[in-house]
């Protein structure tokens, strides 16, 4: 039996679309290879969580590293991470606290229909991310003319303990990494302020608003991790 | 009811084209591979002696840099793209009854990063020094800087993080597939053992290839950078290999998951019967996967771990032979009174039984400690792995494309060319890696560029000449593939509908993108509904489809 393609089972509010297609005005863009629009949302968050599996399984390889590290040299590690920025650091974290909590009240907001007030907590969100990248080029400025960066460029002398060269590297290398990831958010949220304000979301479809948050979340998290290890102890 | 799926090539959906796509690639990567596992075989039997059509002798970095290509070859660009790629992509939208991935982009996407890794991956033999030559664990120090100045290594670590990717982006894809995208009434223990092996082997891909990045990303950041995360004296270069086999051990069975599944399905359509406990065979598969990455440090114990911690991974070792053997039971009481029919994709599906059944015995001297360190770094490891994830996941890679290949083209392979190829294959597979199981055990190490410079190793010269030779003929026999494959494309589209007469859902119903509506497909029984007579009396047929 052939499918109305102009009809779809659900309701109006829910327009059948090729995968990945658009549908007019926060309408529910339902790609009909899902049996429901509601194993559609499913499927997408699912697919986001696993995602999001793989990168915290990513991070986890590099907190085993500094584990590893951290046993060999814990003197050093500890020394090294008095040479950090705790004031900067600390900012940071509530700066990035603080954008989850907007990004999460923008899907709230998307859900109840308000999105105005979403699009506003989204700017919030994006705002916040500058700071805290901004806050982190001061650091990471501040690193680059002392010298202690990684690899070969390491030119700093103030401490001369074995082992310190290590953390500086896992320093930029698991910072670094979550300032790519905080950049791949800012875009992703860009794309959903983007399209809340043209109207595409509405109560009734708003999963890549949640996705976006999700994401966003998933940065927030592995900060959280970094913070106390590289910054408290 | 069933239609072939091949009319014209708008029809065909989306990710039956991708399907083609990583068959083309792994077909290209086999071949590759092969040959360069000629080479090697030439240098054991013929050291120092001109290669024959090419007229020099391999150098001791040349030889290096072959089999480093040989491993990272195969295993990541020919069995990973050939049973993930073109047969995951394949079989799980159609055995699931979506009739589409969950993320066709996604799919797209990863298909295209794929290439340009496989291509990466060719590059690094064009850039100076040529290509790594490390083997294809890459361990520092030999990948360090100091030991592989050329930038083959690092442009072998891109494609390895661009693999990475696409990798985890397939895995996704499969897992919500499988997950959100079945049928109404497909419930898990519904599946098909292919699917289920399809399942384990995602899900096992989406949590330990990230690891894998790392330890590349970390091997990177080491040459490139001057970090010394696997420095000798500054860094450790242990953790490498920490982090590479909770990798690589999963990966074995990432490649050989979807095998057991294919087995334990064809065990069970070809004999015309349902398969023998079929949740325990499940039950078992989801054991295996639970404990593949508690056994890893296995190809660690003369690495310098210590001995408790040895110890405890030969338990764990030796304890997941026991889900594999209750497995291995189950397919041997699927086929006892079964009506057993030898078509080429049974025959394959057996040969792989014989061959893993023998590669899974010699694996039990290397996962005890006390065998292990005698026999490390023999060719009775290279024998050992090679039966497991070379020969059985060949085979039941190719039982599978003879079993599925209507699904991609619409058209059968010859079945007699089908039958010559396996007889050919199977028994010279058999016969090459025992003979490197028998050097092994004679005491030849595995990588020497030349064997017989040790004197003890005069006596292994007839094995390796009669296993080259056997691995010749081995090579050769594949042209018979070759040609039943060229003839089969060149023909019209000409399959049966249900040609090997079986209940599973990409076989007997129509689900392709504007056909049958999703919602409409309600699947009633499980995958091995063979041979009931309530169905041989008021159908006339011995199968019946799952949603019928």
């Amino acid at each position: 039996m052939q499918p109305d393609a102009n009809a779809s089972p659900f309701g109006p509010n829910y327009v059948p679309v090729a995968p990945g297609g658009r549908a007019p005005g926060g309408k529910y863009p339902w790609a009909t290879h899902f049996g429901t629009p509601n194993v559609q949302t499913y499927a997408a968050r699912f697919g986001m969580w696993l995602f999001l599996s793989t990168e915290v399984l990513l991070f986890a390889g590099l907190f085993v590293s500094y584990a590893v590290y951290r046993y060999l040299y814990p003197q050093t590690f500890a020394l090294c991470s008095r040479h950090l920025d705790l004031s900067l650091g600390t900012i940071n974290t509530l700066v990035l606290i603080t954008s989850s909590l907007t990004v999460a009240l923008a899907i709230h907001f998307v859900r109840t229909g308000k999105n105005g007030m979403a699009t506003g907590m989204l700017i919030v969100t994006l705002l916040c991310a500058c700071a805290f990248l901004v806050i982190k080029y001061f650091e990471y400025h501040h690193k680059f003319e002392q010298g202690t960066l990684p690899g070969r460029f390491y030119t700093y002398s103030g401490i001369q303990t074995e082992g310190a060269p290590m953390f500086f590297a896992l320093y930029f290398l698991t910072t670094g990494l979550h300032a790519l990831h905080v950049v791949v958010g800012m875009s992703v949220l860009t794309w959903v302020t983007y399209h809340v304000v043209k109207g595409r979301f509405s109560p009734v479809y708003y999963t890549p608003v949640e996705l976006g948050g999700l994401y966003w979340h998933l940065v927030d998290l592995v900060w959280i991790f970094l913070y106390p290890l590289l910054y408290l102890i | 009811m069933a239609v072939a799926v091949n009319a014209t090539a708008a029809d065909t959906p989306g990710y039956v084209r991708i399907a083609r796509r990583y068959l083309w690639c792994g077909f290209a990567a086999l071949a590759v591979g092969g040959l360069l596992a000629m080479l090697i075989r030439f240098q054991w039997a013929y050291p120092g002696r001109p290669v024959p059509l090419w007229g020099k002798a391999l150098t001791p970095a040349g030889y290096q840099s072959v089999f480093t290509l040989h491993g990272l070859t195969m295993i990541f660009f020919a069995v990973t793209p050939l049973l993930i790629g073109a047969m995951g992509t394949l079989l799980v939208p159609s055995m699931v009854g979506a009739g589409r991935l969950a993320f066709p982009r996604l799919a797209s996407v990863a298909w295209w990063l794929f290439l340009l890794s496989e291509l990466t991956a060719f590059a690094s033999c064009f850039v100076e020094l040529g290509a790594p030559g490390n083997g294809w664990t890459m361990y520092p120090p030999l990948s360090t800087k100091v030991e592989s100045p050329g930038p083959g290594q690092t442009v072998m670590l891109v494609a390895m993080l661009l693999w990475v990717v696409s990798s985890v982006m397939t895995a996704v894809n499969l897992l919500t597939t499988l997950i959100r995208g079945r049928a109404n009434g497909l419930g898990w223990m519904r599946l098909p053992l292919t699917a289920w092996g399809l399942f384990l082997t995602s899900l096992l891909t989406a949590l330990f290839l990230p690891v894998l990045g790392v330890a590349a990303g970390l091997l990177f950041a080491d040459r490139e950078l001057g970090t010394s995360y696997f420095a000798a004296r500054t860094g450790n270069p242990l953790l490498y290999q920490h982090l590479f086999w909770i990798f690589g051990h999963p990966e074995v069975y990432i490649l050989i998951l979807p095998v057991w599944g294919v087995v334990g399905d064809f065990v069970a359509f070809f004999s015309r019967k349902p398969a023998f406990w079929y949740r325990g065979t499940v039950y078992a598969m989801c054991a295996i996967t639970a404990m593949s990455g508690l056994v890893y440090a296995h190809h660690m114990f003369v690495a310098g771990i210590g001995p408790m911690l040895g110890r405890s991974f030969m338990i764990l070792t030796l304890l997941i032979s026991l889900p594999g053997e209750v497995m291995f039971l189950n397919w041997l009481l699927t086929l006892w009174r079964g009506s057993i029919r030898l078509d080429s994709p049974m025959l394959f599906a057996l040969g792989t039984m014989i061959v893993f059944g023998i590669g899974g015995l010699s694996g039990l001297y290397l996962g005890a400690i006390a065998t292990d360190i005698p026999l490390h770094d023999t060719m009775f490891v290279v024998g050992h792995f090679h039966l497991t994830m070379a020969a059985a996941t060949f085979l039941g890679t190719f039982g599978a494309i003879y079993f599925w290949f209507p699904k991609l083209y619409g058209r059968q392979l010859n079945e007699t060319l089908a039958k010559v190829h396996f007889w050919l294959t199977a028994p010279l597979l058999l016969l090459v890696f025992g003979g490197q199981l028998l050097a092994g055990y004679m005491g030849q190490p595995r990588r020497l560029f030349d064997p017989y410079v040790y004197e003890f190793l005069h006596r292994v010269k007839v094995v390796n000449h009669g296993t080259t030779m056997f691995a010749f003929v081995l090579g050769a026999a594949q042209l018979v593939f070759v040609w039943n494959l060229i003839a089969t494309l060149r023909r019209p589209a000409t399959a049966v509908d249900n040609p090997w007469r079986v209940g599973t859902l990409e076989w007997t119903t129509r689900a392709v993108p504007g056909g049958e509506a999703a919602p409409a497909l309600v699947v009633r029984r499980g995958p091995h509904e063979l041979s009931n007579p309530e169905v041989l009396a008021a159908t006339g047929r011995d199968y019946i489809g799952q949603a019928e």
